[in-house]
């Protein structure tokens, strides 16, 4: 019972971060109808920034600073030179492109920071708290939930409370209508691929020292979790994207814990494969039928 | 007819979607405060003068004067600013928005903040049934609704020239003639200019000052909505009854 507590919170302190980095392929689906294959290599080269700066200053904290301004700034840069011009009339090319990007971010990456394992502070102690005698969560796990749920609460009041949340989802419902109300379009899709790409960053902040460190293919495997988390969710649910991560979070945390780490990223496969078969849309999508 | 009259002048407007133009040389005059009909058969380029006019589709050829300012180069989403609205065809409402999502949507662009709440409200008065569902969703309305909607979000911008594209498109004959009651109330009452597309003649014709019937992308008679509605011979040789 004790092991299974404790798999429980592990579980759901890795299911956070892929909450997080979910929600990131989600923003950028529902902005652009796009699978942003290049969010882990983006996230990645956030995290490096981040790096640099904590190097070069000793803060964890302008260094965390600085991963998210780069993620926006990253964002923005790939939606304005990159994505903009790709063909749109297929899918196909939206996805080459991206995994493109990711070839070209993870050799430039590699080139200038090398292809070891670099080391990544947390800014709070690892060491799990005990109640009675089961280890439940650490403080850095704690702060990983305050940060996640920070990120979701202000989302939902950007999109549902202001006015730029609404123009944001009318450009990625009714574009042409939108511009027709006045609606710089094309500037929303950009602050969309920068907000997504800032909150993939966050999650590459919190998640990668809790693995083997900083690499450029340091969010690779976390990449398969969360698109797994965000098809599990329905890809333009965000509330469906942090319960698919969680569940995400949980099952790996029981598979590895009960049945050894080896066959843990087939079991995310095996999920995506199940959800994919048996209700494509995802277990949150809406089913709003269009048809203004 | 002096200068100051005329809100929209178009001169040898060519415009189409790849080689072929769906608009032809069309030459347009519309007076400011008055309702202007286009008529025509399905496939005549109606709606594809509204969509050059906003901007979504760039003309091959010719000059849009509006307010006497021309409009070649002006990005879409500036004409709002300047006073022209584009009720789409299919109406355009965002289904996943609610009612007064869509509604301030369209009032969104405006610095006077006042005074775009104050049009939200008069919007409300305007369109009863809106009221009552203002957190309904866009797919949740009737047609009719619907159409109150593209048409309330319009009038939140206070524009000075409205491109209306078939408002009557699948809608009620009670409901179609409380809209062209209301266009005929807002040319009165605001002096609103409309550039109404129709295939529903006897409607437009009921509110128009002006009639354009086109063909083919070209414009095959410019003249009051009077005359066409009375001249047997001309209806049947343009309109077909």
């Amino acid at each position: 019972m004790d092991r299974f507590v404790f798999l429980t919170f592990d579980g759901l302190s890795k299911g956070a971060v892929l909450a997080a980095f979910a929600l990131a392929l989600v923003l950028i689906w529902r902005a652009a109808r796009i699978v942003n294959f290049a969010q882990g290599a983006m996230a990645v080269a956030a995290a490096y920034a981040g790096y640099s700066v904590t190097t070069a200053t000793g803060s964890y904290w302008l260094g965390f600073a600085a991963a998210l301004v780069g993620g926006l700034l990253i964002g923005m840069v790939v939606e304005r030179a990159v994505m903009r011009f790709v063909d749109h009339s297929s899918p196909l090319s939206e996805v080459i492109v991206a995994l493109g990007l990711v070839l070209v971010m993870q050799a430039v990456l590699g080139m200038v920071y090398g292809n070891e394992f670099l080391p990544a502070g947390t800014p709070f102690s690892r060491n799990a708290l005990s109640v009675g005698d089961v280890p439940l969560l650490s403080r850095y796990d704690l702060f990983v939930f305050g940060a996640v749920l920070l990120v979701l609460v202000a989302l939902a009041a950007l999109f549902t409370r202001t006015a730029i949340g609404l123009r944001m989802r009318a450009s990625a419902f009714a574009p042409e209508v939108s511009r027709l109300l006045g609606v710089n379009v094309g500037g929303m899709l950009t602050l969309g691929w920068a907000l997504a790409s800032a909150v993939g960053a966050l999650a590459a902040m919190l998640v990668i020292p809790t693995e083997l460190g900083l690499h450029p293919h340091a969010m690779d495997l976390v990449f398969v979790s969360a698109f797994t988390a965000a098809v599990v969710g329905g890809l333009d649910s965000p509330p469906g994207a942090v319960v698919g991560g969680l569940t995400v979070g949980l099952i790996l945390s029981y598979v590895s814990g009960y049945l050894g780490s080896d066959v843990t990223p087939m079991a995310v496969l095996v999920l995506l494969l199940a959800v994919l078969l048996v209700r494509p849309g995802g277990l949150f999508s809406s089913t709003v039928a269009r048809q203004a | 007819m002096t200068a100051d009259d005329v809100i929209l002048q178009v001169k040898g407007l060519t415009a189409g979607y790849g080689a072929a133009p769906v608009l032809q040389d069309v030459d347009l005059t519309v007076r400011a405060g008055t309702i202007a009909a286009v008529l025509g058969a399905n496939g005549a380029g109606k709606t594809t003068l509204l969509r050059t006019l906003s901007g979504l589709v760039r003309p091959s050829d010719g000059e849009i004067v509006y307010g006497g300012q021309p409009l070649r180069d002006v990005p879409v989403e500036q004409l709002v600013r300047r006073g022209m609205a584009h009720v789409p065809e299919g109406r355009g409402v965002v289904a996943e928005l609610t009612v007064d999502e869509n509604l301030r949507l369209g009032g969104l662009w405006r610095r006077d903040r006042e005074d775009a709440a104050k049009a939200l409200t008069e919007v409300y008065e305007l369109f009863e049934p809106l009221a009552q569902r203002r957190r309904s969703a866009g797919h949740q309305l009737s047609g009719g609704e619907r159409q109150m909607l593209a048409l309330g979000r319009a009038l939140v911008a206070r524009p000075k020239l409205l491109l209306l594209d078939e408002p009557s498109l699948g809608l009620a004959p009670r409901v179609i003639a409380q809209i062209m009651a209301l266009l005929r109330q807002l040319r009165d009452s605001t002096g609103l200019t409309v550039l109404l597309v129709e295939q529903n003649v006897r409607s437009a014709l009921s509110v128009a000052d002006e009639a354009v019937v086109m063909s083919l992308g070209r414009i095959v008679t410019a003249t009051s909505a009077d005359r066409l509605r009375d001249d047997e011979e001309l209806r049947h040789a343009y309109l077909g009854f």
